[in-house]
């Protein structure tokens, strides 16, 4: 989707999240010097295009007593990741899901698959659902857990 | 955080409506008057349960590029990396992990040509290597942590 000035003024103002007041597009248009009307129908298009993925909240993992986010990370022969891939990202405890490009010799891993859990156990356990999916395919795997949270702002575009 | 703050963010995750009175419709569904949805949002994100509230952007479908990197941070000047790393605005976020490569993170730029200049930036003042990981594919994005 080509997205003008108009676009680029919303994603601006709406990126670091939505007013908390009872009419929010209205505050953003009259930020804007626009109609509220104006900002709804290209955030509904924005939206529809999937160039905004999804309106709503973001909690903090840790917060929420899931301490334990696991970055699993596989070996997986090129000509099958695609498949392995499409199968691993339709788990319902995996988050995030992508094909990386590997840094050998230190790192051999390609597939990527975020993973969730209040215990190392679940964890654990999720690693072992995937491996068990992957099967022969599975030529090798780690999981980095995160132990701390250096930064998180979410996105910033369109400045 | 209550029964109220775990209804507020397991419904919100789900999406939130665009329209006139986008509080109150959300409010409505879920039993509240829109005056406490909006105390409550604003409190649960003051507090940090919430990272954000708000539209999520799909930096590449802007125009914009989007990579996963990772340095291996020595462990005695881990925090001045972090810092050096942190300061620039295109780092959206930052994670230590378990793993010899320590410290990773996405960098999300305006436009393709700026994110090599970004790396670069961080590969002089950090004086580390910069391991970049563009995704070649995705194949999902979404979850939905129960509160």
């Amino acid at each position: 989707m080509n997205i003008d000035k108009i676009d680029r003024q919303i994603i601006t103002a709406t990126q670091a999240g939505l007013p908390l007041t009872p009419q929010p597009y209205q505050t953003i248009a009259n930020a804007l010097g626009l109609s509220a009307e104006m900002v709804m129908q290209r955030m509904m298009v924005m939206q529809d295009q999937g160039v905004i993925r999804r309106i709503g909240a973001v909690p903090n993992h840790y917060r929420l007593g899931y301490k334990f986010n696991g970055m699993t990370v596989w070996n997986i022969a090129d000509e099958y990741i695609n498949e392995m891939g499409g199968r691993i990202g339709q788990l319902d405890f995996v988050s995030h899901c992508y094909h990386r490009p590997r840094h050998l010799p230190e790192w051999p891993y390609n597939l990527f698959a975020m993973v969730h859990s209040k215990s190392e156990a679940g964890v654990k356990e999720q690693q072992g659902m995937i491996a068990e999916l992957l099967g022969g395919y599975n030529l090798g795997q780690d999981v980095l857990y995160s132990t701390r949270i250096l930064k998180k702002t979410g996105l910033r575009i369109g400045r | 955080m209550d029964e109220i703050d775990r209804k507020i963010i397991n419904h919100l995750q789900g999406g939130f409506p665009v329209c006139e009175s986008p509080y109150l419709v959300v409010a409505t569904e879920l039993g509240l008057t829109e005056t406490v949805l909006i105390k409550r949002l604003n409190d649960l994100l003051e507090t940090g349960i919430l990272s954000r509230f708000g539209p999520m952007y799909h930096a590449e479908q802007m125009g914009g590029e989007l990579t996963l990197a990772a340095v291996k941070a020595p462990q005695d000047r881990f925090d001045q990396v972090a810092e050096m790393i942190n300061a620039l605005p295109e780092v959206a976020h930052n994670y230590a992990r378990n793993h010899e490569l320590n410290m990773w993170f996405v960098i999300a730029t305006d436009k393709p040509e700026r994110l090599p200049e970004v790396i670069q930036i961080i590969e002089e003042k950090t004086a580390l290597s910069v391991y970049n990981m563009p995704k070649i594919k995705e194949y999902f994005v979404g979850l939905k942590l129960e509160a």
